[in-house]
Parts: C-alpha cells; structure tokens; sequence
C-alpha cells in the first residue's frame, strides 16, 4: 500500500496517522504538502486532523478550497481510497465528498476523552479487520463533530447503510449519553456510496500501541493496509 | 502620550523611581527619548530585570552532570540519554489572566511554548499549575471558565499535549489567580540553539505575525498590583493566534536544520526591546534596527510602539551572512512574515531608526549591569497559630467530603477539554498516574511531568513548604518508577517591598536549594511573578514547582489505579500530622499549625526504594500520599482501578488523614514480601489493605460502595461551572 | 465599497450557541427573549465600484467559501 498522508497548514495529527500506518503497513506513509497536486501513485489519501487554517471561519472550510483537494477528487474519481480523521472529515464534508456538515459540540466545550464506537458494518476495506456490532474505544478531541445532515440525507446514509460507527455505550447500546458531541442519529464516522472515502470523528490512529493505553485503533489500519496490499514482510 | 515630556514624572508613570531615572539620566548623559524612556523602563522592571529577586536565585544550585542549560537562557536544557535533550521552563501569566482569563492565559501557553522552541525543541507536552479564588466567588466561575478554554483553545490548536498540572482554590486568590504554563520539547543535546548575538554584520531578522499595538507595557502592567482600575487596563492585554504558532513553530524547527542560525529568541514581554537588547547584550555586540522594515499590522504606529508591543508570535532571529534567503523560503512557504529590520553592529549600543531619524540610542552593558539591584528588607513570617481540639474522625463521612472538596474533586471536567493524546505518545493521561508520561517518539525512553506546590504549606512556613513543594515534585516523578532528573520553578508572590513577603520569598528559595541540594534534583529554569495582590492583600506564596524526570523504558511505568486482589502497603513512616492539612481545614475549618516536616533525608531513601521496587516489576501501582492523607490516597487508587479494598489499622483521624511527607502507597502482590525487603532497607512499611469487592471497607467497620465515592468526588466541578 | 455578508445557521439547524446566549439573558433577567440564533459577519472592501458587480462578486465568495450552504444560510449588504 503506497500510503499519503496530507498536511495542511494548523494540521497537528499527521505523525500520528503516520505512526498508526508505519505499524500497520511496514511502510512509511509519504508526507503531502498541501500546494503538491501529483497523488497518481497513492493508493490511500489520509487527512488527518488538526485545526488547518487554524479552524477559522469554519473548521477545513479553507482547506477544502486548496489545491491539493482537486488531486483528491480526482484520486477518488479513479475510485481511490480516502480517509479523513477529525478535522479530516470535515475537509472532505466542506470538500463535498461525503454529505453533511460538522456544527459544534452540543456542549460547546472542546471533547477529549475516549469514546466507545460500534462497527456498523465490515464489508468496507477501512473496517473489515472489525467484527460486526464490535465495540471499540478511541479518543475524541475536537470542537466540532456534532454531524449534521438533513433528514432525507441521514435516511439515505441508513438505508445505503453508509454509517460506518456509531457513537455508544461500553455495551453497544446508542444513548444520548453516549453521543457527546450531539451527532445526528449517534453518527461518528460515514462512508460513500462506494465504501472508498471514509470521514470519522474519533482518533483509531492514537489507540494503536498498547503503551498508550490500548489497540482498538489498530484493526482499521490493518484493514486498509492488507485490502490495498501490505508490504510487511512476513514475519 | 507622545506629546508629553519626558521627565521624571513620565518615568514615575513607566513605573521608574527617582533613583531609578536618575540612573538612567547618568547612563545616557541626557534626557531620554520616549523610545528610550521606554526601553528602560521595561528592562528595569521588576518583570524582566529580577530586580528583587536576583540576589536570592543566584543562591539555588543549579548544575548537575546532566544539566546542559541552567538558568539564563530560555528554559533549562538537561540530557535525558541516547543523544536526547529535554527542555523546559515554566512561566506565569498571572496578571493578563485576571484582566482577560481566555487570552490571558492562551497567550501565556503561547509564550512559554517559544521559550522552548526557540532553544530547538519540538514541544512534546504541557502541563499547567492553576490557582483560583473562592469557589464561592462569583467571579472564580468566570475565570476558571475562560482560564480552562484559553488553554484547551491555544495548546489543542498547536497540537501539543496537555498531559498534566494541579488546581487549587483559596480565596486568597480571588483578585489575583496564578495561571502557570510549563511546556517540554526534546531536542538532539548536540543541537540546542542559543540567544547570545554574534558576527558583526550579521543580518537581524524578524519573523511570525505583523507588530499592532497591543499588550504596551505588559511587561510593567505584570510589574504592578491591581487596583481597582484593573477593569480600565483590558486593552493592553495581547491576543493570541494558536495556528500562528503552530507555523512558527515548524517554519522555525525547519529553519533549525539548516545552518542558517546564529542566534535566535522569542518576543515575550517587552517584545522588540527585551529580544533585541538581551540577544546583543548577552552576545557583547551592539545591534541597529531598522523600524520602518518592521511588519506592521496597524498604520501610524510610532518608534516607541513597536518597541514596546507585545504583539504575539514573533521571535527575532540573527542569521549567518548569506542565509537570508534560505531562511525566506522557509517562512514564505508558511506563509509567516520575514523581514531583515537590522544588523549587528561593533558599537555595544543598540540604535533604533524610523522614518529617517534615530529614536533611541543606549549603550547596552550600562543598560544590564546598571539595572537595579535590590537586597530587600525581610522579615520573617509569623508561626502559625496553634492546632485547636481535633475532633473525633469518622472515616467514611470524612472521606467523602474531603475527595468532594474543591481542592481534591476529581478534575476531569477540565482535563476533558484538553487534547492529552495528540502526537500519539501519552502513556499515561492526566489523572492516570503522579506525573505524566510522554514517550519520547522513535525511542523507549520517556519523560515523566509534574507540578506541585501547597501554598497554605508555604504560607505557613515558607521554607519547609517550599521544601516539600520539591520533595512532592520529586516523590510524584518517583511514584511512576522514573528517575527525576531537574525542576524549573514559578515564584508567585505578593508586593516584594513588604518586608513579610520578601520574607516569604527568600524563605522559600532556602527551603527550593535545600531540597533540590539534597534530592540532586537541580533548578535549571524558572520564572518570578510578584505584585501579586488585590487591593493590598496578597496572595498565598506560592512557589510552583514543573518537575522532570526520564525512565528509560516507557513500558515500565506505572499509575496510580489499583486491581483486585492486590496487597495495599504504606511505604514511610505511620503519619500523625495534622498541622496545615486538608481534613482540619474541610471538617474543622482549621487552616492552624506547623505543615508537615520535611526531612529530605527519609524522602529519598523511601523514593529510592520504592522506585527500585517498581524498577523490579514489583509494584504495580504507586501513589504518593499527599493532600488529605493515606485514606484519601487509598481512595484515589481504587477509583483509578475501580475495585474496593478492606483496609485494616488504627481509626483516628491523625493516621488516615494526616499529611505526613516521604510517603507513598504501593499495590504489589505480596505485601508480606514488600515488607521484609524494605525493613532490610531500613524503610517503614504496613501492610494497610486488600483490594478487591465493590466497596472501601474501613477498620472501623463501614463500608462505602465505590459509586458513592465516586459521585461525590465528581460532582464538584460539574456543579461549578454547568449549572 | 464594503460588502457585509451576514451568515446565519439554517432554520431546522440546531444553533447551540444561540441556545446558550438565550439562556445566558435569561439568567440575566432580560425577560420576553424568544429564539436567540448567532451567526457571523464578515466585512469586504472590494476594489469594485459598481453596486451590481459588487453584490455579485461578493455573493459569489460566499457560495464558494464563506457560507457552508449545507447547513447556513447569508444575505450580502452593500454600504
């Protein structure tokens, strides 16, 4: 898997992603500055999180205008796989390439702490290292990942059964409490419609070493990196 | 305030005695430019002179084989092994945070940040020591609200973990909280970069955001107590831009892999002039500067504001000839400003240019080494009042109310607004352990993070407080099973011309050097925030201690959240010291007595072994036994674990609540085992429980459920700030 | 001239910190306060010197960057 991992100028999460992909993968992802508009040769495109642009105006509104986001669309066009993790995820839902928006916390206080996430479904190559109905545990750090999207939206999401994680309790059951932020119908993490672009809220990439505390995280790395082909070498 | 004569008064206004301007009329053999006046005036301050101060840090012991950078520069630098440097430095943002909580203290995590990257770190972590007034007080609400969002906004933006820090509230506080920032980088020890200028013509660049007019004279504005015009002072306060510094801070690590650098420094208080005039100083050069290639952000702005603004996210850097363009390329590829606005010069004056006239001329080491000096007048601080009648100790009840008491609640609501985990090496998060643990990225090692301070310690007994805000620094890094290494410390005091403060402070440096001497756990940076008062009452003395330490291999460290089935030892001796603790002041209000005794001699031979003992695989959870005693210690564990436990031994108050030092609680498997290995040590140990069950039982005989502790150890903050 | 684009939350999209203020004056006693909604406003100096292409170009920006039309709504003022 030849891996890319995008940076923005205010991107803070970067290393970190690149950390969770280096283990899974026993590649090195490749750093993309955000003017670079060459991404023929990726196969994954990661936009990690952080506050790019220093998250005025809107959170990834102004990186959703570079340059670097018309090479993404492209790769996607070419049915190229993208995830975008926080701040990621609202680039590519301001970017248009998954549906909705990220509005503030409920709370409107900054959320870090572990959350717990169900898999709603595995057959995706960002997921299929996960069990069905699997709950997994990852930190949350952001201002704004309340998802929002219409109704006639969040009802095509649920019937195309393009919600990958759902916001819940320790036991699989999807509260009020559970859902922080105030998402819309407990969403943490979406899909498009051909399962190859992937936003989520929470951070799989810093539960990814026991040392930190945990490895729910690792299984999605894992996952893409065996779909689109690992260079680890066996062990 | 340009068309007012420059005289006496005017100095008396910048904050300049008589004695003082005279000084500077010798000095310069004239009347001075307002630029001048300026100048002075911020470098005098009590702020960036140490005026009051100096004469007692210099007796601090700050050397140790493994301390590269002592005090003088940004922040201390001290090896941490395989090749590595960890630096760090604490510093207040006291005054700003009163006047505009949010900014306050955002800018102040700013500012302490530069200070480490500026010597070539990447910061890796940041922690924050936080004292607020009465809980009651209206106003602490609103400071604490904007305190919490100015630090979670600006240090969650740079993408720096906030791993750790302490809270206190004492009304004391009320017109005065101390926000204390405290950031860590780590750097390769072969390449730390320095402030001394050097190289005659050597280019002066200036880099980051564009110069306005904010936060003139904040350097003087943290020089001077709050009256009741505190309100009419919020313009000065300076706004910070975290995305800024998060480019600064790459364009500036890039920049540093070149060899492009002489000599660089961040614009903190007093912006241009204390940048300028400490980089030429320390370097015996001169330095000429060119105002008019200054990046402004505001038109009109004169000699003299720019000089003093404290616009933030600046650092001012000394190239070798010929980098220029090097250096261009990196800060336009961040898009920062970068602009060459002077030249070192042989002169040993620094020369201000604007709009074709010079508008300040000062020979710079009559400017250092005139400054004043001041050998205070002391007086010591008065015994504490006697300890009244101990009431009786009834365990369960008193438990409760002490881990609900603002002081102990559980700080999660704040620590949830803080990004812990970003850069993906946090072992242990705030609350998960005593000291925070980062790995160090691509290697085993990591470092281990504290701040530690009891100021009703100190109040009562400025040296031996001070002493034990070291030894509990020191005991919390021990208690992760590393090995603490150095201190920076953040002096927080009243007015330095009262007699009983300037006691104060000279009684807690004694009680820092003695401590740091006995431990070999050096001070290698620091900061001194005095002035701190509110109508002529000051605040408790309150010498925030940042401590380091570094464990070679991250996996081995431990926290502090017991399991079942898991013998509860007391490591130290049985306590019985009630004087200054929390469990008389909560259940009795009694803020009486003599705090606990520090004998350093015990810490460390306890300390030693317990690290020892974790070292070996042994222990499993440490804590140490602090605020509110054994029980409260014990508490704290098996709500980290979420397990009960049977405690056994004596049920007065004295043994579960006192605040005896040198103490910690250990979980290990065998107890018996730990006990025979520290009598061979020469260390008290007692076997004092068994975890296990869903309740804390008590010797005597209740039983408290774990979620009873819990809600009442949560509910404080909640309550506070929610409602 | 200077274009000022208001930018406003759609109706049906839930405006917490609009929330947050009514209950804020509330606390305050200012009574007989409906529905608070907070938005944004940003002001333009525009080279432009004709009202219509003024509107349009400003517009425009909006569209593109200003407002997420998926979950806001703006208004362009020329003053």
């Amino acid at each position: 898997m030849k891996a890319g991992i995008v940076v923005f100028p205010g991107i803070n999460r970067e290393r970190d992603i690149a950390i969770a992909l280096e283990r899974a993968s026993g590649r090195k992802p490749r750093m993309i500055w955000h003017r670079e508009t060459d991404l023929q040769s990726l196969d994954l495109i990661v936009i990690p999180g952080g506050f790019s642009y220093g998250d005025y105006l809107r959170c990834g509104a102004m990186a959703a205008q570079s340059p670097v986001m018309e090479s993404i669309r492209a790769h996607a066009a070419r049915g190229g796989h993208v995830l975008g993790v926080c701040n990621g995820f609202q680039i590519l839902a301001e970017a248009q390439l998954l549906p909705g928006a990220l509005l503030r916390n409920a709370s409107l206080r900054f959320l870090s702490m572990d959350c717990h996430l169900r898999v709603e479904r595995t057959d995706t190559d960002f997921t299929a290292h996960y069990q069905r109905g699997q709950v997994i545990r990852a930190p949350l750090a952001h201002g704004d990942g309340n998802y929002f999207a219409d109704d006639a939206t969040l009802d095509r999401l649920e019937g195309e059964g393009l919600v990958a994680f759902r916001y819940v309790e320790p036991d699989g059951a999807a509260t009020a409490k559970a859902n922080r932020n105030g998402s819309a119908r407990n969403i943490a993490g979406i899909l498009s419609p051909n399962r190859r672009i992937m936003g989520l809220m929470p951070h799989p990439e810093d539960l990814v070493d026991p040392l930190m505390g945990g490895t729910d995280g690792a299984p999605l790395f894992e996952g893409i990196s065996a779909a689109l082909g690992s260079d680890r070498p066996a062990a | 305030m340009t068309n007012k004569p420059v005289n006496q008064a005017l100095a008396a206004e910048f904050g300049l005695n008589a004695e003082e301007y005279a000084r500077v009329l010798d000095i310069m053999g004239r009347a001075p430019t307002l630029t001048e006046l300026g100048i002075f005036s911020v470098m005098w301050s009590e702020h960036c002179s140490y005026k009051s101060s100096r004469v007692w840090l210099r007796t601090l012991p700050t050397r140790a084989p493994w301390v590269i950078h002592g005090p003088g520069e940004n922040a201390g630098v001290v090896a941490i092994g395989e090749g590595l440097a960890a630096i760090f430095k604490m510093e207040s943002h006291n005054h700003p945070s009163f006047i505009e909580p949010y900014q306050g203290a955002a800018t102040g995590v700013g500012g302490i940040l530069r200070d480490v990257f500026t010597m070539g770190a990447r910061p890796v972590a940041n922690l924050n020591a936080l004292r607020f007034g009465d809980p009651k007080n209206p106003v602490t609400r609103r400071i604490v609200d904007g305190v919490v969002r100015g630090i979670g906004g600006y240090g969650n933006c740079v993408g720096v973990p906030t791993v750790g820090g302490e809270i206190n509230f004492h009304p004391a506080y009320d017109g005065n909280p101390l926000v204390n920032a405290m950031t860590v980088g780590i750097a390769p020890a072969d390449r730390i970069f320095l402030s001394a200028a050097a190289g005659i013509g050597n280019p002066v660049v200036y880099v980051g955001s564009k110069t306005g007019r904010d936060g003139i004279h904040g350097a003087t504005m943290a020089s001077a107590e709050f009256g009741a015009d505190a309100e009419s002072k919020r313009p000065t306060v300076q706004v910070g831009d975290p995305f800024v510094e998060k480019l600064l801070i790459e364009a500036c690590l890039e920049l540093m892999a070149t060899d492009a650098i002489v000599a660089i420094q961040d614009m903190g208080a007093a912006g241009l002039t204390s940048s300028s005039v400490e980089m030429a100083g320390k370097g015996g050069v001169g330095i000429e500067l060119d105002l008019d290639q200054v990046p402004q952000r505001e038109t009109g702005m004169s000699a003299y504001e720019m000089m003093l603004s404290e616009s933030q996210e600046r650092m001012l850097i000394v190239l070798r000839p010929g980098a220029e363009g090097t250096a261009r390329a990196i800060f336009e590829k961040w898009e920062l400003d970068f602009a060459v606005i002077g030249h070192l010069t042989d002169t040993g004056r620094i020369v201000v240019r604007h709009q074709g006239s010079v508008e300040a001329e000062i020979p710079l080491a009559p400017l250092a080494d005139q400054a004043p000096l001041y050998h205070r007048p002391t007086a010591p601080s008065p015994a504490p009042g006697p300890l009244g009648a101990i009431p009786a100790a009834r365990l369960g009840e008193d438990l409760v109310k002490l881990i609900g008491c603002p002081d102990l609640a559980s700080r999660a609501w704040v620590w949830d607004q803080y990004d812990s985990t970003v850069g993906g090496q946090t072992v242990k998060r705030p609350g998960a352990a005593d000291a925070a643990i980062v790995k160090v990225d691509g290697h085993r090692l990591a470092l281990a993070l504290t701040t530690d301070c009891t100021p009703r310690y100190v109040a009562a007994d400025p040296e031996a407080g001070a002493a034990q805000a070291v030894a509990e620094a020191w005991r919390n890094i021990t208690a992760t099973g590393a090995r603490p290494l150095a201190i920076t410390d953040n002096m927080n005091f009243g007015n330095p011309e009262k007699p009983l403060v300037m006691g104060q402070f000279a009684a807690a440096v004694a009680g820092i050097a003695r401590a740091c001497t006995a431990l070999d756990f050096p001070v290698v940076s620091g900061n001194v925030s005095l002035y701190n008062e509110t109508a002529g009452s000051p605040i408790l003395p309150t010498p925030a201690i940042g401590g380091l330490g570094v464990l070679e291999d991250a996996a081995r460290a431990v926290g502090l959240a017991a399991a079942p089935g898991q013998d509860l030892v007391l490591v130290g001796a049985d306590p019985s010291h009630l004087g200054q603790s929390l469990w008389l002041r909560e259940g009795a209000g009694q803020e009486a007595g003599a705090p606990p005794p520090v004998d350093l001699a015990a810490e460390r031979r306890h300390g030693d072994f317990v690290r020892a003992r974790i070292a070996s695989g042994e222990v499993r959870a440490c804590h140490d036994v602090s605020d509110g005693g054994l029980l409260v210690a014990v508490a704290e564990m098996l709500m980290a674990g979420n397990t009960g436990a049977v405690l056994a031994g004596p049920t007065d108050g004295g043994f579960w609540f006192g605040e005896d030092q040198a103490r910690y609680v250990v979980a290990v498997a065998d107890g018996a085992a730990l006990v025979a290995a520290a009598t061979g040590a020469g260390v008290p140990t007692r076997l004092v429980g068994r975890t296990g069950g869903e309740g804390l039982t008590l010797p005597d005989g209740a039983t408290i459920s774990l979620a009873t502790l819990r809600s009442a150890h949560e509910r404080f903050f909640p309550a506070l700030m929610e409602t | 001239m200077k274009a000022v684009v208001t930018v406003m939350l759609k109706a049906g999209v839930l405006d917490p910190q609009g929330k947050a203020i009514g209950q804020a004056l509330a606390h305050l006693g200012f009574a007989g306060v409906g529905e608070v909604r907070a938005g944004k406003v940003i002001e333009l100096e525009l080279a432009e010197t004709d009202p219509v292409a003024a509107k349009n170009a400003a517009e425009s920006m909006a569209r593109k960057l200003l407002a997420n039309t998926v979950i806001e709504s703006f208004r362009v003022d020329l003053s």
